[in-house]
């Protein structure tokens, strides 16, 4: 029923959406690649598919809750969002006048970031997706071996308040994809995938999916420094969290055509 | 509870004062418990004070087991590593080390560790005082701008370290993330003056110790365990200056010692000051009169001295470039009367020279100038062998047979015979690397000697007069001209 619901409103308003123009997307080339967590049997495969080239801004999320009250502050429902959501803004329907209309939308749930992109006609990137754009510097696919790459995004846990930032701020990456390292954390659709349990070394006993491939890449490996951080962040939170550091964007699968992934 | 204590003290003091120094030297070991500590009972609930270093909380006194709550922040923070350079630590509370946890045994510990909205990562917390999966790891891992609560009991007695375990963990050590938990044992520790609370850690930066500007962490270095900063309390200084702790002749100190490592082991010691009693990593063993207690990282001790005479007192990490050259290195400053019959302080000043005036003199001119011109061969040889016990015969020799492999034989010395101009200008400017004397090869340093030049002539004139050497008068102004040359 509730499904049904929101569904109709959310195709109704995606009208509005799609003639207001949508954010700016690029093509992701597919391809396979090992993630962090897999095993050399386990190499994982990407199609093609679209992704914003920014994540998703303060202007976008509030025109969003303005024609989706559903999701304003006062009235979403807190199986849906914690009491953070959103906490930031002046009112249901105003940000707050520290905060930049281009900077990243943060202090938002699971559940919001997932509707927004539903009603956008996109979806939420899985984690593979989302890694395999993220290994990209500036020039390769994949630099995740550089210590350049891995120094950039170690240098940004100790950066404070980029959530502040405006989008584009950090580097365009080789598919012309911005900000995926050095603003904000961002959500993905299958966070919740991979349980790191908290106890990291008994992860290392417990959870060969996420620990197998990097026991073998070896324990002085940055890398491992780099991503384990997100693997942590993921693992730490629940669909309704909000975070001030949190974002997100949205990806289409490049098969499917607008308004016809539900 | 600390007023209860101070009014308690005041009262009885007058009348106590004989009976306490007996009672506190029978109760100087841990009081055993008997009963089994997961039974004792509970009695009220209280909120846990905590203190950032280098303090610690009131003692827990013969208090009875309670519910303590404990509420812990966790806070990234810019702060400074040493004048002119900053750091972003990660805190338990906002300090390096983070706040200082006072239990006793049987306490029933509700703690709820929060994460600052504002920080990018998440957090948990491993107390190595709890008995249970992780330490607490595993129910206390929180998301920034959210908290975790979990409930352990205390049933061992001791000092225990708590840190950081969210992958990856060494990271989160390195910047900070440690502190100290403390369960007394029934009845409390026994009584002291003056107790402190300090944590050594090794930090990593990218730039080298006291590179100026924000110093990211170091992985790399890190991994490598080549630190660059070894502090106590977080940074440079922290118990130093003003900042130093501080004790008054006659009263006995106690320290809370810590180690965060992530890497590095603590040979942790006082200058000037034995330890009475170290309660062994922390534990119920307690050792007497100790120098230098080893403390692991993510272990402790606890050490208590009493304080005899006035002055400074160096805390160090006894791996000395660790105190002098990369800021481990606290001050423990005890005001009171002096005791000369303790420590005298200078008695008498001279001057000491085991090898002669010769190497200590200073080059101050005057001893070129007290030349003896017109010496003999004779007299010249004479002089030259004196000085050559005193300066020359520890490398070379009595009989100028040097050592294998490390210093040449200056008997029949092909390379001695065949240039002096070559031998005078070692001996005033010293030489380093690979010679060839007699067909063997030599790579080693001799220093320059200070010698006056009549001095240079006498000794090497001796040296060419003996062994089977070429017979060589060497005169003073050859020696000039040639220290002239440079």
């Amino acid at each position: 029923m509730n499904t049904v619901l929101r569904l109709t409103i959310c195709v109704l308003f995606c009208w509005i959406n799609i003639s207001n123009g949508q954010s700016k997307m690029v093509l992701i080339k597919g391809g396979t690649y090992l993630p962090l967590y897999g095993r050399d049997s386990l190499q994982v495969t990407i199609d093609d598919f679209d992704i914003d080239v920014y994540p998703v801004t303060n202007k976008q999320f509030l025109q969003f809750v303005i024609e989706t009250p559903k999701w304003q502050r006062s009235m979403v429902k807190k199986l849906f969002a914690d009491d953070n959501y959103l906490s930031q803004w002046e009112s249901d329907t105003m940000l707050h006048e520290n905060q930049s209309l281009n900077a990243p939308i943060t202090n938002i749930s699971w559940f919001a970031a997932k509707d927004y992109c539903d009603c956008q006609g996109k979806r939420l990137p899985t984690i593979d997706e989302w890694e395999y754009v993220a290994m990209a510097n500036q020039k390769l696919p994949d630099a995740r071996k550089l210590k350049t790459y891995n120094e950039f995004i170690l240098s940004w846990y100790e950066k404070p308040k980029t959530f502040n930032n405006e989008i584009g701020s950090t580097f365009k990456n080789y598919w012309g994809v911005y900000d995926l390292h050095g603003l904000v954390w961002e959500w993905t659709l299958d966070f919740n995938s991979v349980l790191v349990s908290g106890e990291s070394r008994k992860d290392v006993d417990n959870d060969s999916n996420l620990f197998c491939g990097s026991a073998a890449i070896g324990a002085t490996d940055l890398m491992n420094y780099a991503a384990f951080m997100r693997y942590a962040i993921r693992g730490s939170v629940k669909a309704r969290y909000t975070m001030k550091n949190l974002g997100f964007r949205c990806v289409k699968d490049k098969n499917q055509k607008t308004n016809e992934n539900h | 509870m600390k007023k209860f204590n101070t009014m308690f003290n005041n009262a009885c003091l007058v009348l106590l004062v004989s009976l306490m120094a007996v009672s506190c030297g029978e109760s100087s070991s841990m009081v055993v418990v008997s009963k089994d500590p997961a039974q004792i009972a509970i009695k009220g609930t209280m909120k846990a004070e905590l203190t950032a270093p280098p303090f610690v909380p009131a003692p827990v006194g013969d208090r009875p087991a309670k519910k303590l709550i404990v509420d812990m922040e966790i806070l990234e923070e810019v702060g400074t590593m040493t004048d002119g350079v900053k750091y972003v630590y990660w805190t338990f509370g906002g300090s390096v080390p983070g706040s200082f946890i006072r239990t006793r045994v049987g306490d029933e510990v509700e703690f709820t560790l929060s994460n600052h909205p504002d920080n990018k990562l998440p957090h948990n917390i491993d107390l190595h005082a709890v008995t249970g999966p992780g330490g607490g790891a595993t129910s206390s891992f929180v998301a920034p701008g959210h908290e975790k609560t979990f409930s352990f009991k205390t049933l061992n007695p001791g000092l225990y370290v708590y840190h950081c375990a969210t992958a990856p963990v060494g990271m989160h050590i390195a910047n900070g993330m440690y502190g100290l938990i403390l369960v007394e044992p029934e009845g409390g520790l026994p009584e002291v003056d003056k107790e402190y609370y300090i944590m050594q850690g090794d930090f990593y930066t990218k730039g080298e110790y006291g590179e100026p500007g924000t110093q990211p962490f170091d992985m790399q270095k890190a991994v490598d365990e080549d630190a660059d900063y070894v502090v106590f309390n977080g940074k440079v200084g922290a118990l130093t200056g003003d900042n130093a702790i501080t004790a008054n002749v006659g009263e006995t100190v106690r320290l809370y010692v810590g180690n965060g490592g992530p890497n590095l082991t603590s040979s942790f010691h006082v200058i000037g000051e034995i330890f009475d009693n170290v309660h062994v990593e922390g534990g119920s063993i307690i050792n007497n009169d100790v120098q230098t207690t080893s403390i692991p990282a993510g272990g402790a001790a606890i050490v208590d001295f009493k304080v005899d005479v006035p002055g400074t007192f160096i805390l160090v990490d006894h791996a000395i470039f660790r105190a002098f050259n990369k800021g481990a290195l606290g001050m423990l400053k005890v005001n009171g009367e002096e005791n000369k019959k303790l420590y005298s302080g200078v008695k008498q000043e001279g001057i000491y020279n085991p090898e002669g005036g010769t190497i200590q003199s200073m080059p101050d001119g005057d001893t070129s100038k007290t030349v003896v011109t017109d010496k003999t061969l004779a007299q010249k040889i004479e002089a030259g062998k004196q000085l050559y016990t005193n300066t020359c015969f520890a490398c070379h020799q009595a009989n100028g047979e040097g050592i294998a492999n490390a210093f040449p034989p200056l008997a029949k010395s092909d390379y001695l015979n065949a240039d002096v101009n070559r031998a005078i200008d070692i001996i005033l400017n010293g030489k380093s690397g690979e010679i060839t004397v007699n067909g063997v090869k030599y790579n080693s340093v001799m220093t320059k000697q200070t010698l006056s030049d009549s001095e240079v002539a006498d000794v090497l004139t001796y040296i060419y007069n003996s062994w089977g050497n070429n017979k060589t008068n060497v005169s003073t102004s050859t020696v000039t001209q040639i220290r002239n040359a440079h």
